[in-house]
């Protein structure tokens, strides 16, 4: 039976610290489960848009996808996204390896790339805002598109305060059974949070430009 | 930390410790009181909509209070009082028939719970607040865009807060059921209560995001302008009604499974026999799930989706009679030969099977989708769903609660008395529904607020009042039931039915670790296995030592008072403004915080010493 030392000790370490607990199998496990329920989630999102996507109605302002979507901004959006999902596995390698330090500098590159995103991405609402009159409240389009966007943006926002607390948490007590589980899991939001991209880098912005 | 026996403590301190418990026979406690108070509210809108139809043409109610008055009923019946009950079992009795010491994740357990609450006292503050939600539980867009007040946002933002809740309780059942399992314990050998709270897990899993992502496009209509179901601006009020039944029709198995998970327990015990077909009906509630999430368009054959569309979904609809079928002939195979007792619990079981079936006719009836344009949104309906759901789910939860309420409370409801509520209940139920059917085919519409003269419906409207009453009546005698049993009832035996599963195995009262050794088990229905086979104890699966415990916790109760705070603010933004803001910051300030605190400060629970338990051991 491990005490409470052996768990916060970061002597020792098996290879994968974040299922060497039953706390943390089930975490892990928990964890997959809930990502599950957050695909039907963004499933029911992608099917609510792709029934209103260049649905105008009688709306004043009609900008179609087409016309609105720059291909230049969201490629580089995409390219920041997926290497941030590649630098967090880097992360979860030296985690696996022990190497705190190592893990520690892979996570703060992660959160820049998520944060350089964030960025862009609100400088592209700023502008389909300002330039097309394409607000949340213009069209069904608008709704629909600010809604399934902007859920996927606030979830990376959420990602990046959830990993930016864990790293300021832990930054002077080094890795151990009882945190490992913790970035292991805010590691796997962090690849959920790059699918979901993935989609909609398809969905929303290549079947709006030819669609 | 670890004293075993607690003498008498102040009052302050109890309701403390179940403000703050992790304990999930305490959190099932939670969920019976809370369950228990909405099912009761819910009964008496009921009951008001009943006096209301009582007599034709009536004037006692007004139209919009019985628009609230049906809206809430259904909502309230179906989230807030039959989930939480099943919840309540679930919690109190599936850690136990797995031999756990406690659920997977006893902090979201508890947070579950509080967002549960806070969503259904939200909900019912509208009452207060100008006006409950008048849309109907399935709350169709338009009319629920267009409905004037803060009606439907109370319903929008109340459902979204417990709807979170219950995928929290769910993804814990799901691990706790994977991972926590006593040695020996394997998926074969778990009882049906188990593998349907199980199954019953998975729906929710899956069929809540839809409710959240549609309860999130019906909020940003309303409050905040947006267009989804607005046909002027492009919207489309069919999406609504897709995310809602995606959801809504796999919610009607997340409640029928448990209850069939009850009575299966409930006849294999009252039987004296194990569960006839054990293997078929696990494959056949795993099926039953399967084809749950198939046939949602059936409550949308008159939507005008064509013919090819209508006519996939109905026999996707059909097909589920099927593995209800093979349940059904295995209830009563177990029965068959079997030294059967008529308890309360059994009398609930056994009348639950013509109930259902009845139930179920009608819902092979309803899916033949030509036939459907007949029937739909008449009284036909409303008997059909009340057969499957009263005489499914509220009779499984009444006879579970009888079943296990000596597990749960340590005392046995008295028998007498529950045959009383059992009679008066059965007779009520089918007095008030089975006419209904007639009432439905002779052209009487659900959700009218009245009905006129001279029409042939003065009667049977009448009879059904008439048997609202009786369940009233039986309702009265199950609480002064539960009264009586709790200021003068005798503890009870530790096994009081000859059980056959590992949660008869403890002692009265279960102590708050469960189990002190976990259990070994050497096949289906364990305790019966030892019975028979061994001297009727449990066989230790690992030597006495240390138990790890988790530390009780207020910030369950405190994320989801945020979350009750800012959905105030929401709602009243346009109306009140800057007070508006002020709850938005405060409540998110709250919730958000008591995260953060949640993710920086150290949890890692309690040890009980092997010495406090050897002593304990020596008191027995």
């Amino acid at each position: 039976m491990s005490t409470h030392e052996d768990v916060l000790s970061s002597e020792n370490l098996p290879h994968e610290p974040e299922k060497a607990t039953l706390e943390g199998k089930n975490k892990f496990l928990g964890f997959w489960f809930f990502l599950g329920g957050e695909t039907v989630l963004f499933a029911s999102l992608f099917g609510t848009y792709l029934a209103l996507k260049n649905s105008f109605g009688a709306a004043e302002h009609t900008t179609p996808s087409q016309e609105l979507f720059g291909l230049e901004l969201v490629f580089i959006m995409t390219m920041l996204l997926l290497t941030s999902s590649l630098t967090s596995v880097y992360a979860m390698y030296h985690m696996k390896n022990h190497d705190f330090k190592k893990m520690m500098v892979w996570l703060g590159i992660t959160v820049l790339l998520g944060a350089a995103f964030l960025g862009l991405e609100i400088y592209e609402f700023y502008h389909y805002v300002h330039h097309y009159h394409h607000t949340f409240t213009s069209s069904a389009f608008g709704s629909a598109f600010y809604t399934l966007v902007g859920f996927h943006g606030a979830h990376v926002a959420f990602g990046l305060l959830w990993i930016i607390t864990l790293m300021i948490r832990n930054a002077r007590r080094g890795l151990n059974l009882y945190n490992a589980p913790k970035f292991y899991v805010a590691s796997l939001y962090w690849h959920f949070i790059d699918v979901v991209w993935v989609f909609i880098f398809t969905v929303v912005y290549l079947m709006g430009k030819v669609g | 930390m670890s004293t075993a026996t607690v003498g008498k403590r102040s009052f302050g301190a109890v309701v403390w410790d179940y403000l703050t418990t992790v304990d999930h026979k305490k959190i099932a406690i939670l969920y019976l009181v809370a369950g228990g108070f909405f099912f009761l509210l819910g009964g008496l809108e009921a009951m008001l909509i009943r006096l209301q139809l009582m007599a034709p043409d009536s004037e006692l109610i007004g139209a919009q209070f019985y628009n609230e008055l049906f809206t809430m009923h259904g909502t309230t019946m179906i989230f807030l009082a039959a989930m939480p009950l099943l919840f309540a079992l679930m919690n109190a009795i599936m850690p136990l028939q797995i031999g756990a010491r406690d659920v997977a994740f006893p902090f979201i357990n508890a947070l579950g719970f509080w967002l549960f609450l806070f969503g259904g006292l939200l909900l019912n503050c509208s009452w207060f607040l100008g006006g409950a939600p008048d849309a109907g539980w399935t709350a169709y867009a338009p009319l629920s865009v267009i409905s004037p007040g803060h009606g439907v946002d109370f319903y929008a933002l109340g459902l979204q807060i417990s709807g979170f809740g219950t995928l929290m309780g769910g993804i814990n059942f799901i691990v706790t059921i994977i991972t926590m399992r006593a040695p020996g314990m394997t998926y074969m050998r778990m009882p049906l209560f188990t593998w349907s709270t199980f199954v019953a897990s998975i729906l929710i899993l899956f069929a809540f995001p839809a409710l959240t992502v549609g309860l999130f496009l019906l909020t940003f209509d309303r409050l905040f302008g947006a267009n989804f179901f607005v046909p002027d601006m492009g919207g489309n009020e069919i999406i609504w009604e897709h995310l809602f039944w995606i959801f809504g029709h796999p919610e009607v198995y997340i409640l029928i499974l448990p209850a069939f998970g009850v009575f299966s327990e409930v006849f294999s015990t009252f039987s004296k026999k194990r569960l006839f077909g054990y293997s078929s009906m696990v494959f056949a509630t795993v099926l039953i799930a399967f084809l749950g999430f198939m046939v949602w368009a059936h409550h949308m054959f008159t939507v005008g989706m064509g013919p090819i569309a209508n006519s996939i979904f109905a026999i996707a609809t059909m097909a589920i009679a099927v593995p209800t079928g093979i349940k059904i002939f295995n209830w009563l195979l177990t029965m068959w030969g079997g030294s059967i007792r008529m308890t309360t619990a059994m009398l609930y079981a056994v009348s639950f099977i013509p109930t259902f079936t009845l139930g179920g006719i009608t819902g092979v009836m309803l899916a033949s989708a030509a036939a459907d344009y007949q029937y739909h949104d008449s009284y036909f309906v409303v008997a059909h769903f009340h057969y499957v759901i009263v005489g499914g789910v509220v009779f499984g939860i009444l006879g579970g609660l009888t079943y296990w309420w000596p597990l749960m409370f340590g005392k046995m409801l008295n028998e007498k008395l529950g045959k009383w509520t059992f009679w008066l209940f059965f007779t009520g139920f089918h007095l008030t529904f089975f006419i209904q059917h007639f009432l439905g085919l002779m052209g009487m519409p659900r959700r009218y607020w009245k009905f006129l003269e001279g029409q042939g419906l003065e009667t049977g409207n009448l009879i059904s009042t008439v048997g609202a009453f009786l369940m009233a009546i039986a309702t009265f005698i199950l609480l002064y039931n539960v009264i009586i049993t709790t200021v003068k009832g005798k503890k009870s035996p530790a096994d009081p039915w000859d059980g056959r599963t590992l949660e008869w195995s403890l002692p009265n009262p279960t102590p708050f670790y469960n189990f002190k050794q976990l259990p070994l088990v050497r096949g289906l229905d364990p305790l019966w296995v030892e019975k028979t086979q061994g001297n009727g104890k449990m066989i230790p699966a690992e030597p006495l030592d240390d138990i790890h415990m988790p530390n009780n916790s207020f910030l369950p109760f405190t994320i989801s008072l945020g979350l009750f705070i800012a959905a105030f603010g929401f709602m009243y933004r346009v109306d009140a403004g800057f007070p508006a803001y002020v709850a938005i910051g405060v409540g998110l300030a709250i919730t958000l915080g008591s995260m953060l605190i949640r993710s920086v400060k150290d949890d890692l629970g309690y040890h009980i010493h092997k010495e406090d338990l050897e002593k304990e051991g020596a008191g027995e």
